[in-house]
C-alpha cells in the first residue's frame, strides 16, 4: 500500500505528517497556514501535486469544508490550522461533526513543549478546550510519536459511530527527526466502536414487527453512515411499513416510494409527526430521538412497543426507553433481520399516512409552492429548484428557516445528497459545507441554501470558492429577517422583533467582488429563468432571491407539545 | 429518588483522561462527592472510584457516556451493598489535647484510631473506615480543636468474583472489529 519513497527513511516530524495523511489516503484538505504549523506547510510545499490544500479563509471553514466533504464522499474530512486562535477557531465545527456523527481529524500547531503552560504567544490549551466535544483527541510532542497518533486518529474517526478527532502536534515535534514508518491502526483495546449483533436481539424484534398491526420505521443518519439504503428498502418493502426520515436521514429512503411517508421533527411533514402516536411499533434505525424530533417525551409514541437499532450503547434508552435494542451495525443487523420478517401487508394503515398527506398539501404545500402572494414565498423556490433538478442535485443548507423549507422541499434522489446541520444547528455551515461537497464531488452538482444571516456568518469562504475555482451554486433567500427567530418572537413574544431584522448588504456586488457572477431577483416571473441560469452556469453562481420577509414555516410542533399537537397553521 | 453510587472507572494510562471522564459529570450538572485514581492490579491499567449520590436512570446514562470515552475499558456502578469501601483520613489536634491524656487516649482507641506523629504543638491521627466512622471520630475530637482534617475519598473493593484480567481478554476480543467505511 505504502508506495512513496521517503518509506524507512529519516524524517522531520512534519513531513510525517504529510505521508501518513498520504498514507491513509487522504486526497484534499482543508486549512489556513499559521506560526505553530508552518514546519507542516513547508512539508507541504513538496507534496502539493500528491495533496490538494483548499486555503479558507477563517478555520471555521475549513472545519465546515471538511464536514460537506466526509457527508457525500463517506471519507474522512481533514482539516489543518494553527495554534491560539485558529484552533479556537475549529471548535464550532468540530461540536456541530461531534453531534451529526461526521468523522473528521483535526490536525493543529503548538507552540513548542518547552513553552506549554508559560502563556506563549499563540498558546491555547486546544486539547482541554476541544475534549467535550471531540470523540478522542492527544497531544504530541515528539517526532516519532506523530504517525501513530494519525492512525489512530482516522481509526477513531471512521469507525463505529463516526467523529471528530484532534492531534495537536508541538512545534518541535514537527522540527524533530523520526524514522518513518507507517502502521495502520486496525483496533484499539479499549474501544469497541461497532457491537456485534446479536441473533436473540434480532428475532426478538422479529417477533415484534411480525405481531404488530401499525409498525413505523424511522430513519436516521445511521443508516447512511452504515450505507443499509438497500437493506431498509427491502426490509420496509417486505413487511410493508411506512417508512419516515429524521433530517439528517434525508435521503436513505427513496423519497418517491410509496412506503415514504415524509420527514420528522419540529417542522417535518403532518402525517409521520401525528401518527407517531398511533403506531403500536416504532422502529427507530440510526437515530437518537433528537428532542426535535419528540416534542415532548413524556407523550411521545406511549401506545407503542419500541425497538432501537443502534450503533452507539449509549444511545439508547438516554432519551426513550426500548422495549428490544438491537445493537449494532445497521446494515449488519437489517440483513440478519429480513429472512426473520414476515411478508404483510398495511394497507389501511399506510392508509392512514396518504390521508395525512392530503390533508397537508391542502392546507400547507399548495399554497406554499403556489401562493398568491404579492412576494415570493421560500417554498416555491425550492419547490421549483426541485423541480429543476429532479432531486439529482447535491444541496447543502445553512441554518434556519430556510432549511426547515428546503428540507420539506427538496428531496433529493441519491443517498447523502442532502447535507445539513442538524443537531447542533451551526449558523454559517452552508456556504463551507458545499464548497467541501464540492470538492469531493467536482463532477456533481452542489447547491447552497442559504438565509441572508447565515450566509454572512461565513460569507467569506466566497474567498475559497473565488481562489480555488469551486462551482458552487448559491441561492440566497434573503427575507431580511433572522426568520426563525423572528417566527417565535411572533408566536411566542408577542411579535416583539427584538434584533432579528438585518440591514443586508447588496450581496450581488460582493459576489463580484470575488469574480462571482450572480443574479438577484425580487419578481415572480423572474424566478424559473433566474434558477434555469444558476443551474446551467458552469461556475459558481449566487442566486439572491427576494423573499416575503414574515413568513412561518409550517406545520410547527410548538416547544412542550406532543408529536400529535402538531399544528398545521 | 436519589442513592449514592460508587463507579469504578478501569482505564488506559492517558493525560487528560481523567478530564475527560469528569467532564461527563460538569455537563450534567453532577457534583463528584469523592475521587480516587491509581494504578490497578494490572500494570498501565488506572482505576478511578467515584462517589456521586443520582437517581439510577442517571447513573446508568453516566455510565454509558463514560464507557463511550475511547480509553475506557469498561465502567461499572454499585450500590454500598456491592462494594466492601474505605477512606483514609488525617487528623491534625493541637498538643493540648494530651492535657487530657486519659481521654484523648480513650477517644482514640474506641474510635480504632491510631496515632500518626506527636510533635510539640500537634497531634496528627489516623483513622480508616467508612464515612460515618471518620465523621464519628472528627466530631469526638472536635472538643479539642482540629488545626486540620483531610480525607482520601472512598476507595472500593467490590464483591463479585471476575477478575480484571478474566474481564480484559473479553475487552480484546470485543475491541476488533473491521472498520467499515461507506466509501461511493
Amino acid at each position: 500500500m505504502n508506495t512513496h519513497k521517503k518509506y524507512n527513511t529519516e524524517v522531520t516530524g512534519a513531513e510525517a505528517v504529510i505521508l501518513a495523511l498520504l498514507d491513509e489516503q487522504v486526497t484534499d484538505i482543508f486549512g489556513y497556514p499559521g506560526g505553530a504549523i508552518m514546519p507542516v506547510y513547508d512539508a507541504l510545499y513538496d507534496y502539493m501535486d500528491q495533496l490538494n490544500h483548499y486555503l479558507v479563509r477563517h478555520e471555521q471553514g475549513a472545519t465546515h469544508a471538511a464536514q460537506g466533504y466526509s457527508r457525500v464522499s463517506g471519507k474522512t474530512g481533514v482539516v489543518l490550522a494553527t495554534s491560539g486562535p485558529g484552533a479556537t477557531n475549529l471548535i464550532t465545527g468540530i461540536a456541530d461533526a461531534q453531534i451529526d456523527s461526521t468523522p473528521m481529524v483535526c490536525i493543529t500547531g503548538q507552540v513548542h513543549s518547552h513553552l506549554l503552560g508559560t502563556d506563549a504567544f499563540q498558546e491555547t490549551d486546544v486539547v482541554g478546550i476541544s475534549m467535550p466535544v471531540t470523540k478522542w483527541n492527544i497531544q504530541v510532542t515528539k517526532a516519532e510519536d506523530i504517525a501513530p497518533a494519525l492512525a489512530k486518529a482516522f481509526y477513531i474517526a471512521c469507525s463505529g459511530r463516526p467523529g471528530p478527532v484532534l492531534v495537536d502536534i508541538t512545534k518541535d515535534a514537527q522540527f524533530g527527526k523520526t524514522a518513518y514508518k507507517y502502521q495502520k491502526c486496525e483496533s484499539i483495546r479499549s474501544y469497541f466502536p461497532c457491537p456485534k449483533v446479536k441473533d436473540d436481539d434480532i428475532s426478538k424484534a422479529a417477533e415484534l414487527i411480525n405481531n404488530a398491526q401499525r409498525p413505523y420505521i424511522l430513519c436516521g443518519h445511521g443508516v447512511l453512515l452504515s450505507g443499509a439504503e438497500k437493506q431498509l428498502l427491502a426490509f420496509a418493502e417486505k413487511a410493508d411499513i411506512p417508512v419516515a426520515s429524521t433530517l439528517l436521514g434525508l435521503s436513505a429512503f427513496p423519497p418517491k416510494h410509496p412506503l415514504y411517508v415524509g420527514y420528522l421533527g419540529m417542522h417535518g411533514n403532518y402525517g409521520p409527526n401525528l401518527l407517531t402516536n398511533e403506531c403500536d411499533l416504532l422502529i427507530a434505525i440510526g437515530m437518537r430521538f433528537d428532542d426535535r424530533v419528540t416534542g415532548n417525551v413524556n407523550k411521545y409514541a406511549k401506545q407503542a412497543k419500541v425497538i432501537h437499532f443502534e450503533i452507539d450503547p449509549s444511545e439508547v434508552n438516554k432519551i426513550i426507553h426500548a422495549d428490544v435494542a438491537v445493537l449494532g451495525d445497521a446494515k449488519e443487523a437489517l440483513e440478519l433481520l429480513l429472512p426473520k420478517v414476515k411478508t404483510q401487508k398495511h394497507t389501511e394503515w399506510l392508509k392512514r399516512f396518504e390521508d395525512c398527506t392530503k390533508i397537508e398539501f391542502e392546507k400547507v404545500i399548495k399554497d406554499a409552492i403556489d401562493p398568491q402572494t404579492e412576494k415570493l414565498r421560500m417554498a416555491e423556490v425550492i419547490d421549483k429548484f426541485h423541480k429543476l433538478s429532479e432531486g439529482n442535485a447535491i444541496v447543502v443548507t445553512d441554518v434556519g428557516q430556510h432549511q426547515m423549507i428546503t428540507s420539506r422541499y427538496y428531496t433529493p434522489n441519491i443517498p447523502n445528497y442532502f447535507v445539513t446541520s442538524g443537531g447542533l444547528g451551526t449558523m454559517g455551515f452552508g456556504l463551507p459545507a458545499a464548497i467541501g461537497a464540492k470538492v469531493a464531488l467536482p463532477n456533481t452538482q452542489v447547491v447552497a441554501v442559504l438565509g441572508d444571516g447565515g450566509f454572512q456568518m461565513t460569507i467569506q469562504e466566497l474567498g475559497t470558492i473565488m481562489q480555488s475555482d469551486i462551482a458552487v451554486k448559491i441561492i440566497v433567500l434573503n427575507n431580511n429577517f433572522l426568520g426563525m427567530v423572528r417566527q417565535w418572537q411572533q408566536l411566542f413574544f408577542d411579535r416583539r422583533y427584538s434584533f432579528t431584522e438585518m440591514k443586508n448588504p447588496d450581496f450581488i456586488a460582493i459576489g463580484y467582488g470575488y469574480g462571482i457572477k450572480g443574479r438577484k431577483i425580487t419578481e415572480r416571473k423572474d424566478l424559473q429563468a433566474a434558477l434555469e441560469e444558476m443551474y446551467a452556469s458552469k461556475e459558481a453562481y449566487l442566486l439572491e432571491v427576494v423573499v416575503e420577509n414574515e413568513e412561518n414555516v409550517f406545520p410547527m410542533i410548538k416547544t412542550g407539545a406532543s408529536v400529535a399537537e402538531i399544528i398545521l397553521e | 429518588m436519589d442513592n449514592t453510587y460508587t463507579l469504578s472507572v478501569f482505564t488506559e494510562d492517558k493525560i487528560g483522561l481523567l478530564n475527560r471522564v469528569t467532564i461527563i459529570f460538569t455537563r450534567r450538572h453532577i457534583n463528584i462527592e469523592s475521587i480516587t485514581a491509581s494504578e490497578s492490579e494490572v500494570k498501565g491499567i488506572y482505576r478511578y472510584t467515584i462517589v456521586i449520590t443520582v437517581s439510577q436512570e442517571q447513573v446508568e446514562k453516566l455510565v454509558g457516556q463514560i464507557e463511550k470515552q475511547v480509553e475506557v475499558l469498561k465502567a461499572f456502578y454499585h450500590i454500598n451493598n456491592d462494594i466492601l469501601s474505605r477512606e483514609i483520613a488525617l487528623y491534625k489536634v493541637s498538643a493540648e489535647a494530651l492535657k487530657e491524656n486519659e481521654l484523648f487516649t480513650r477517644i482514640v482507641n474506641e474510635n480504632h484510631a491510631k496515632i500518626l506523629s506527636i510533635a510539640p504543638e500537634y497531634i496528627v491521627i489516623e483513622k480508616t473506615g467508612d464515612e460515618r466512622e471518620i465523621l464519628h471520630l472528627f466530631n469526638d475530637l472536635e472538643k479539642f480543636g482540629i488545626l486540620e482534617f483531610v480525607r482520601s475519598g472512598r476507595v472500593a473493593i467490590t464483591k463479585p468474583m471476575k477478575t480484571l484480567n478474566t474481564f480484559l481478554k473479553e475487552v480484546e476480543n470485543n475491541s476488533k472489529t473491521v472498520i467499515k467505511h461507506f466509501s461511493k
